[in-house]
């Protein structure tokens, strides 16, 4: 049986799912809730500083996306840090992780942007016995206007400085939380890793609006006719999340940093997935929010049924083995050619294959052939561009064969060379680099 | 209450009034809301779908399913009625699996076709039920026409006609307008008069008058249409029932299948409706099956469907063979009537005789079979009645029996055009006849118009 124990910075966890810091790690029933389902670590719901606590709207804090069936695709929140006041939460984080001492549990902190606030709340929290804590400088809505959450996150000065006052006034692992809604995700990396930090998680949430009411022309959710920016998360979101994390890992000035990878999490595969692409661990939330906890028991024997049936004993074997695969298009070979197929025994002649070549590609695709509804890939002018495997309803219908070194590529009539070549040498390519005499 | 079936002889009363009730309640219920959502989401939007080349009258059905799904139910319909303004009754009536829902790329894939038929009456029902009209009709060309029968053909045509700005009259034998949709189709097909509703949908694009009680050959000739309208459209059906040919048909208690289900159609109260106790229904299509599966809801003990062939050539649907088998009514093949067996001139009894292919020919064998029956129903088709057509003074052409018509639904006269079951090549389908009607009036505005413009 393959070894899911997950060591993030040091931090142990029976496995590598954790609840992310949102509202299902909330307080103590939900968070007690969560381990007894069998998640391997928290981050509780961020705290704020000493005070009065923060309040929230009380219209409508989701707004969402979805399929046809009502499955939810993508959700949208508004809601703030914890509402609830900074000693209830750390009362109830001590005593969690007394009762299970051998999850993680991590708290997420926000306060205002200067020294005293965070010196001031740090020895609070080490004082629960946290495993770890977590920097939110992702938060994309109310707290931003404050100068909190992303505000400090789109400033790579801020997050570095913050980083190290965490670092000089705790012993407790520093995990940096990184906003999306930045041009460029390795500013923000590079910063926590100038600061000292232990490790990155992202993504955090994407600025949004789910939807307009069309009868009041007001955005959704909705509170009295009004309708703000919210967070974006969801499956919608994994794939801009999953080239965070691999931007992160292969930038070589933060090659190495741990990565807690977070977007979209809903199943065992999308968890290998953020992992092969360097996160080291995951946190999930709105797949909880949507099925409650129980959804831990698939993750945790999907990914062990997997890794058995590959062969990976733990998760040192899979974590980053994706990460070299991921280049710049430059790098991508040219030389390599690959054809349409389609399996004429599986077609079940739709169609659609057929008018998205023919409407939005490059007519590579017949519909009669012989006087005959029939749906066949024109060779000579297919360019491989995969486009009718992803509109084909079947799956494994339409596959894209690779042409084997020496044949002929009917549409440029040229035979495929063995040889790897990228654009950086390309002829048409006027800043190619030439080869050396 | 089971006594009820057991009554010997041609009874009404065998069942509680909640057994009729549920026994001829919808046999698919609409879809809500949502069902229609999800199940709209089940179809691939196909190229050149083969659902709608199925289609007798080539709805756009991709597009109206993808209207559904979008929260577009009226654009859905509109994409319906351009095509089939009977798209609620057919939606009800059409045998989908051997059209639209036979050829969808999921009943290839999985055996499971999208639902295209509830779907067209889910859109179809919305607009109804909100009274939208999509159509205005064109300037007024003077122009006046005939339509002969108020069935679905008939009423396709005439809306197309008046669509186009022409006056049409429609002169309908029987008391109600609707044809076989109103006095055809079993009673679960087509719940809550919802031929009569879809009739005053119809026309309420106006310009259409129809006259009930009025008869080809006996209240009016062709010939008086011919010279008093612009154009005549004949749709009247079929009015005559193919005899079984066997001794003592005309026993009391052989009754024909077309008869009955009309009877059960009009009756405000089915515990009224005798039906016998032990029933045999002669025949092989759809007919046949709507006779024998309502003679059972009626509370028949026993109903046997007799054909003469064999399973693969009945008319009936895979589905209404299926439905008439969960129903509990016996369906034997190779057998056809030779005696309806009588006792004091009421049936007792039928004799049928095996039969057997030789060659291409079907055959007796020489065997014989009786079933104790106390009502036989015959069921074996309909035949056109030329004779109403007497009084034209040209002769109109027939083809094998039936009104010779070309592509666009023109007869061999000048002035008069046909469409439905009383044209030569028709398959007895309500929304073949929709199209034929729909298409004969397309062409009669040509005709009568400067090639479409007035």
């Amino acid at each position: 049986m393959a070894d899911i124990r997950n060591n993030f910075i040091g931090i142990k966890s029976p496995n590598p799912f954790w609840l992310a810091s949102a509202p299902p790690t909330d307080k103590a029933y939900n968070v007690e809730r969560a381990f007894k389902a069998g998640w391997g670590g928290v981050v509780w719901k961020t705290l704020g500083e000493e005070g009065p606590p923060v309040v929230n709207v009380n219209g409508p804090r989701y707004g969402a996306i979805w399929g046809a069936d009502r499955r939810l695709l993508g959700l949208n929140n508004i809601e703030l840090i914890t509402d609830r006041d900074l000693q209830t939460n750390l009362r109830e984080m001590k005593q969690v992780k007394m009762n299970w001492p051998d999850r993680a549990l991590i708290a997420s902190i926000m306060v205002p942007c200067v020294e005293e606030s965070w010196k001031a709340i740090l020895p609070l929290v080490e004082e629960t016995g946290a495993d770890g804590i977590e920097l939110n400088f992702g938060c994309p809505h109310g707290m931003s206007e404050r100068g909190m959450g992303s505000a400090v996150g789109q400033v790579p000065e801020y997050i570095e400085m913050v980083v190290r006052w965490c670092k000089q006034y705790t012993r407790m692992p520093v995990i940096t939380k990184l906003t999306p809604n930045i041009t460029d995700i390795r500013k923000p990396a590079r910063a926590a890793h100038a600061g000292g930090t232990d490790a990155v998680s992202l993504i955090n949430t994407i600025n949004s609006i789910t939807g307009v009411d069309l009868d009041s022309f007001a955005p959704q959710p909705t509170i009295d006719g009004k309708g703000s920016h919210g967070g974006y998360c969801g499956p919608a979101v994994k794939p801009i999340a999953m080239n965070m994390v691999a931007e992160i890992a292969r930038d070589p000035e933060t090659r190495g940093l741990p990565i807690s990878g977070i977007g979209g999490i809903t199943t065992w595969r999308d968890a290998a997935e953020f992992m092969a692409l360097g996160a080291g661990n995951v946190q999930v939330c709105t797949a909880a929010m949507t099925y409650g906890f129980k959804i831990v028991q698939e993750m945790i024997a999907g990914l062990e049924n997997w890794m058995d049936e590959k062969g990976h004993a733990s998760l040192s074997d899979i974590i980053g083995r994706a990460t070299p695969n991921v280049t710049d298009w430059q790098y991508l070979n040219l030389n390599y050619v690959a054809k349409a197929h389609i399996d004429q025994d599986a077609c079940i002649k739709c169609g659609r294959c057929h008018i998205a070549c023919e409407d939005t590609s490059h007519q590579a695709i017949t519909r009669m052939v012989n006087g005959a509804r029939h749906f066949e890939v024109i060779e000579a002018e297919c360019v491989g561009c995969n486009l009718c495997v992803n509109v084909c309803p079947v799956e494994g219908c339409i596959t894209m064969e690779p042409l084997a070194a020496g044949v002929v590529d009917q549409r440029t009539g040229k035979p495929v060379s063995p040889i790897y070549a990228n654009w950086t040498t390309h002829p048409n390519n006027p800043m190619a680099k030439v080869a050396a005499e | 209450m089971a006594t009820g079936h057991f009554i010997e002889g041609i009874a009404g009363g065998r069942l509680s009034s909640e057994q009729y009730a549920d026994n001829f309640s919808d046999l698919h219920p609409p879809l809500d809301h949502h069902e229609a959502l999800v199940e709209s989401d089940r179809c691939y939007f196909c190229y050149d779908a083969p659902c709608m080349n199925a289609c007798p009258t080539s709805i756009d059905i991709p597009l109206f399913i993808r209207q559904i799904a979008t929260g577009n139910p009226l654009g859905s319909a509109k994409t319906i009625f351009d095509q089939n303004i009977l798209g609620g009754m057919c939606a009800r009536v059409c045998p989908t699996e051997t059209l639209c829902e036979e050829v969808c790329v999921r009943e290839v894939a999985e055996g499971k076709p999208v639902q295209i038929g509830r779907l067209q009456r889910y859109a179809t029902d919305v607009a109804m039920s909100e009274g939208k009209q999509f159509y205005k009709r064109a300037e007024a060309t003077g122009k006046s026409i005939a339509v002969v029968g108020a069935g679905p053909a008939g009423l396709a045509a005439a809306h197309r006609l008046a669509r186009h700005g022409h006056e049409v009259t429609i002169l309908e034998a029987r008391p109600k307008a609707g044809g076989l949709n109103e006095y055809g189709i079993a009673a679960y097909k087509s719940v809550d008069d919802f031929a009569q509703a879809e009739v005053d949908y119809v026309t309420a694009i106006g310009g259409i008058d129809i006259q009930n009680g009025k008869a080809l050959g006996r209240d009016f000739q062709l010939a008086d249409l011919m010279r008093n309208y612009d154009a005549v459209f004949l749709g009247m059906g079929l009015g005559g029932v193919n005899a079984l040919r066997a001794d003592g048909e005309d026993a009391d208690g052989v009754t024909n299948a077309v008869e009955f289900i009309a009877e059960l159609r009009q009756a405000s109260d089915l515990s009224s409706l005798p039906v016998g106790r032990r029933v045999v229904v002669i025949g092989g299509g759809m007919t046949a099956v709507d006779a024998a599966v309502q003679s059972k809801l009626l509370g028949a003990e026993e109903v046997t469907i007799c054909y003469r062939r064999g399973q693969e050539h009945m008319n009936a649907s895979g589905f209404e063979q299926d439905l008439a088998a969960a129903n509990g009514v016996t369906i034997r093949h190779w057998l056809q009537p030779t005696r309806v067996i009588a006792e004091n001139g009421k049936v007792s009894g039928i004799e049928l005789e095996y039969t057997a292919m030789s060659g291409d020919k079907l055959v007796g064998t020489g065997e014989r079979l009786t079933l104790v029956a106390d009502q036989v129903f015959k069921a074996i088709g309909q035949s056109f009645v030329p004779a109403h057509l007497n009084g034209s003074e040209e002769a109109i052409e027939l083809e094998g029996g039936r009104i010779k018509v070309d592509a666009e639904g023109r007869t061999s006269l000048a002035k008069v055009w046909a469409g439905g079951d009383c044209i030569f090549g028709g398959d007895d389908l309500t929304v073949s006849a929709v199209a034929q009607g729909r298409d004969a009036a397309e062409s009669i505005h040509r005709a009568l118009t400067s090639n479409g413009r007035a």
